[in-house]
């Protein structure tokens, strides 16, 4: 597993935190905890935005100890393992979470960034838009993932998974960029349409099932691929390197993380049209 | 005003406006990527006959390619957007896609933008690829050797063409030591090139001729051959003279190249510098050699 460089959170300007008052396993939907929800607002304002515990109505007050003011630098911290939809819808500013945190992380954004100190639930940035989502530890199943129902997934941005990831990574997505450093779990990019899943651990089962266009790059270990996958070359691809130096750029990928070098190239899935792409990098570089 | 006892005339260069596009040529290796920007810059020495002027830049210091690789600045200048757009068709189809190992990207940020890779994908014959990354989109055309990436869209900004000086030598050899000087101290300066072979021209012209139909002929003024012929601007003992010709991305790239250029060319054995003008009417910018000199 490669790891995130801890860049340190610089915050410019006013800040919002929002700190749970105690811990509790009963779900709470807290969509409203997104910075463009708190534009205009103070302090008493934050307060009494709506959320869900369980499936009653309460304010963002009775969860959690608001303090300042200010829509650009959200922090958020306290027991957040049931909280849900954590900065869904965002088109701006930053959310840092300072542990763990629960799923929908990021979900719908479309722009501004998510920073989740801790592990982060299932569907981290399900159809998101825009923007950046870093995850330091481990994440769930279906990131950047489509609900289901729905035909496209992701359609833009970055999720930057530091630790593990499980189911789908990447399911139905359409467009941007998911890079897990550790494993992922099976079924990675399932019906991918386009974009782009790197995975700099060990690549699950059955990777790319379905997709019919879009890039999965297997850095580490890889399974054997669907028998509707077919060999193509090995080869140094020039636009992965793009990636790689663009990642570099931003202090959160070391360059270990994701080596670049000669990569097997198969195409598939033959069953959905065959324009899809798996890279596996050549280990004995 | 001398340098080295080098007379600096007391003239000026005349440049006009023309559009700049930056690419920047990568490859396996510099050698490579040298010889598609090479291949991409040549016959492009003056807008008349070639369509463009162009020629290479080293990299600005510290900068990065997008891929990481070893890379080659190569700067276009010609007199309008759509030309430019005709040009870099040209020249990044015919010369960079068709070099091994090559990727060619936009190296200049600028509003107006003209679709390159966006046209050459179709010589993907439909197995093209796109990656859209940091807002840049990028095709990756399939090739014998693999991929030629290419962004879609290369930045087009108004530039500087035309920048110019003479060094009047007592001898050809004086001449040369003196160009070779210039032209070395000039590519150093970002966003500046000097279209010419190897930098240097020797066929400067005059915008006349005594034959019809034939606009531009031989600056017989400057021409050592015809002394005792013609009206010579030639001084006693300047038995040779070349040309510097500077594009630019920007004035100011213009007038540097031209201020270490001129220093550099102050060498035992020339005589004089001038520059060349239509008298300041025709170009919007012009280049004070003394100015030059003394900043």
């Amino acid at each position: 597993m490669g790891c995130i460089a801890c860049a340190a959170l610089v915050f410019d300007g006013a800040s919002v935190t929002l700190t749970r008052k105690e811990s509790s396993s009963i779900p709470v939907e807290a969509d409203s905890i997104c910075p463009d929800r708190f534009v205009g607002c103070g302090q008493t304002e934050i307060a009494e935005l709506p959320a869900y515990y369980g499936r009653r109505k309460v304010t963002l007050g009775d969860l959690f100890e608001v303090d300042g003011y200010g829509a650009d630098n959200v922090i958020v911290s306290g027991d957040l393992k049931a909280v849900k939809k954590i900065g869904q819808g965002m088109t701006h500013g930053r959310i840092t979470v300072t542990g763990d945190v629960g799923p929908h992380l990021g979900a719908s954004m479309s722009g501004g960034e998510i920073v989740a100190e801790g592990a982060a639930g299932d569907w981290v940035g399900a159809h998101m838009s825009g923007g950046r989502i870093v995850v330091k530890g481990d994440a769930g199943h279906f990131v950047g993932a489509a609900y289901s129902g729905e035909t496209r997934g992701m359609r833009g941005g970055t999720i930057i998974v530091g630790g593990n990831a499980g189911r789908e990574v990447g399911g139905r997505m359409r467009r941007g960029l998911i890079v897990v450093l550790g494993d992922t779990g099976e079924f990675a990019g399932a019906g991918m349409l386009a974009g782009s899943v790197f995975v700099g651990g060990r690549l699950g089962g059955r990777p790319g099932a379905g997709m019919k266009r879009g890039t999965i790059v297997a850095f580490g270990e890889a399974p054997e691929l669907l028998p509707t996958f077919r060999y193509a070359c090995s080869y140094r691809p020039v636009f992965l390197s793009c990636y790689l130096q663009s990642l570099a750029a931003t202090g959160l990928v070391e360059s270990s993380a994701l080596p670049d070098g000669e990569f097997r190239l198969y195409v598939g899935d033959m069953n959905s049209g065959g324009r899809g792409e798996v890279l596996i990098r050549d280990q004995s570089e | 005003m001398h340098i080295n006892g080098v007379e600096i005339e007391d003239t000026f260069a005349e440049a006009f406006g023309m559009w700049g596009s930056r690419l920047i040529v990568t490859g396996d290796d510099l050698g490579w990527a040298r010889t598609a920007a090479e291949a991409a810059t040549g016959f492009a020495t003056s807008i008349i006959g070639c369509g463009c002027e162009a020629g290479t830049n080293d990299l600005a210091s510290g900068e990065q390619t997008p891929d990481g690789r070893p890379g080659v600045a190569a700067l276009v200048f010609t007199t309008s957007r759509k030309n430019m757009e005709a040009a870099l068709l040209q020249r990044v189809g015919q010369a960079v896609m068709t070099c091994a190992t090559s990727a060619c990207y936009n190296g200049l940020a600028a509003d107006e933008k003209v679709r390159i890779g966006g046209k050459l994908r179709y010589f993907g014959d439909g197995f093209q690829r796109s990656k859209l990354l940091d807002g840049r989109r990028l095709w990756r055309v399939p090739v014998m050797d693999g991929e030629f990436v290419v962004e879609e869209s290369f930045g087009v900004a108004r530039a500087v063409g035309g920048g110019n000086f003479f060094m009047m030598a007592r001898s050809l050899s004086a001449a040369l030591a003196a160009a070779r000087a210039a032209v070395a101290a000039m590519r150093a300066v970002p966003g500046a090139i000097m279209p010419f072979p190897g930098g240097v021209v020797r066929s400067g012209s005059k915008i006349s001729s005594r034959y019809k139909g034939q606009n531009v002929s031989s600056n017989t003024p400057y021409c050592p051959t015809l002394r005792g012929q013609e009206d010579s601007s030639l001084k006693e003992g300047e038995n040779a003279v070349l040309e510097i010709v500077v594009d630019g991305l920007s004035e100011a790239a213009v007038a540097e190249a031209m201020r270490v250029g001129i220093a550099a060319a102050c060498l035992p054995g020339v005589t004089r510098i001038s520059a060349g003008n239509y008298g300041g009417s025709l170009g919007q910018f012009h280049f004070a050699l003394r100015d030059l000199v003394s900043t």
